[in-house]
């Protein structure tokens, strides 16, 4: 497989938020403004990234039957080894995302591509993929807290631009996380299918 | 491409063994390293919320009320000048609201600070300045001797628009820690 279709499958092709449409409860959780998007796709990135690798390194000594528990296991301590460093060394940012990190273990992205990728491929692609999806799912994951920490705060990355306004609250909550969810991909597919 | 292992009983329960086991290890070590820095980080956010929501004080003492630790402080001459208290209510919006509250001499509400919230965002989340000095909810300088309830049920507190359970859970992590202050206040 070429280097150039992971990185284009990743990102766009098989984009795990738009086109895949996998680990949508983090999405819609996490997307309340575009920093704790951001830094739930990159933790979610990190994951995919070494739990791809190490199982594409164990692919053929694992059991085809047991695969899955063996995968959850993997994976479940990385998370936890992410979840331990963040609460250690950038307690604000565990304060905020911290109900969430447990959860990408069971986010369908992670054990998807192990069960759809690593599993079948080396271990230099198995990276790039986890990698590159991850990104893919960060860069999802960053536009949908964007919208909706400006449409529901009134405010970019943090920094209010309309200052005293409380914005529309539905957008914070999770109904205004579908609208967008659902526009945003709407766009999203408009374009790939032009392009 | 290596010939796959077979999934006999034997050779799953081996591979399944060692995953684990090595899992195992590997977390007991991330654990050992981060378990200072983890400590060392809620301990400096207890202190900086013991700090802010207390009046100016010389020096602070631990007292134990009911098996617990509360923090109280003192003047030069060594009277209570205040006492931080963290207390928590199990009826916020989102799950348990611990917030560690401030009084001082009188027995007032001389601060607080939210220690840890589950509320909505943009609703119950905004508790941190809501009830903040200046602000709509203000309760610093309230006298919880009448236990401070919501305008809703006939109190004195402003709650939150859209917010009345994660308000009404606040009003009762005051009263609780009022009721620890009256305990500590007496020795």
């Amino acid at each position: 497989m070429k280097t150039s279709d992971i990185i284009k499958n990743g990102l766009i092709k098989e984009n795990p938020t738009w086109v895949l449409v996998l680990g949508m409860c983090p999405t819609l959780a996490t997307t309340t403004s575009a920093i704790n998007g951001m830094c739930m796709g990159l933790a979610t990135t990190f994951v995919l990234m070494m739990s791809n690798t190490v199982i594409s390194l164990l692919k053929s000594v694992i059991p085809d039957k047991v695969r899955i528990p063996s995968f959850i296991v993997v994976i479940a301590t990385f998370v936890t080894i992410v979840q331990l460093v963040m609460q250690g060394f950038l307690p604000d940012l565990y304060e905020t995302l911290g109900l969430f990190i447990p959860l990408i273990v069971v986010n369908c992205i992670v054990l998807g591509r192990a069960e759809a990728f690593a599993s079948k491929n080396n271990v230099g692609n198995s990276f790039l993929d986890g990698l590159f999806m991850g990104l893919g799912f960060t860069w999802a994951l960053t536009l949908i807290g964007f919208f909706r920490e400006l449409l529901g705060g009134g405010a970019v990355f943090g920094h209010s631009i309309i200052g005293g306004n409380d914005g529309m609250l539905l957008f914070i909550l999770a109904p205004g996380g579908f609208l967008v969810l659902g526009y945003l991909m709407a766009l999203v597919r408009k374009f790939q299918k032009n392009s | 491409m290596a010939k796959k292992v077979q999934s006999t009983l034997t050779n799953m329960l081996v591979v399944l063994t060692c995953i684990s086991v090595v899992a195992a290890l590997a977390l007991a070590l991330v654990s050992n390293v981060t378990a200072e820095p983890i400590a060392q980080a809620q301990k400096a956010k207890t202190e900086a919320a013991i700090k802010a929501v207390l009046p100016t004080f010389d020096q602070l003492e631990e007292v134990t009320i009911d098996g617990n630790t509360y923090t109280k402080a003192v003047d030069a001459q060594g009277n209570m000048v205040g006492m931080a208290i963290e207390a928590k209510s199990p009826k916020g919006f989102g799950g348990d609201l611990v917030a560690m509250v401030g009084f001082n001499a009188e027995g007032k509400v001389s601060g607080y600070q939210i220690l840890q919230t589950a509320e909505t965002p943009g609703l119950g989340a905004k508790a941190g300045e809501w009830f903040q000095e200046g602000n709509k909810g203000n309760v610093i300088g309230m006298d919880p001797s009448t236990p401070l309830s919501v305008k809703k049920d006939g109190g004195q507190v402003d709650a939150i628009s859209g917010s009345t359970i994660t308000s009404r859970a606040f009003c009762e992590i005051i009263n609780n820690a009022y009721q620890i202050y009256l305990k500590g206040g007496n020795e």
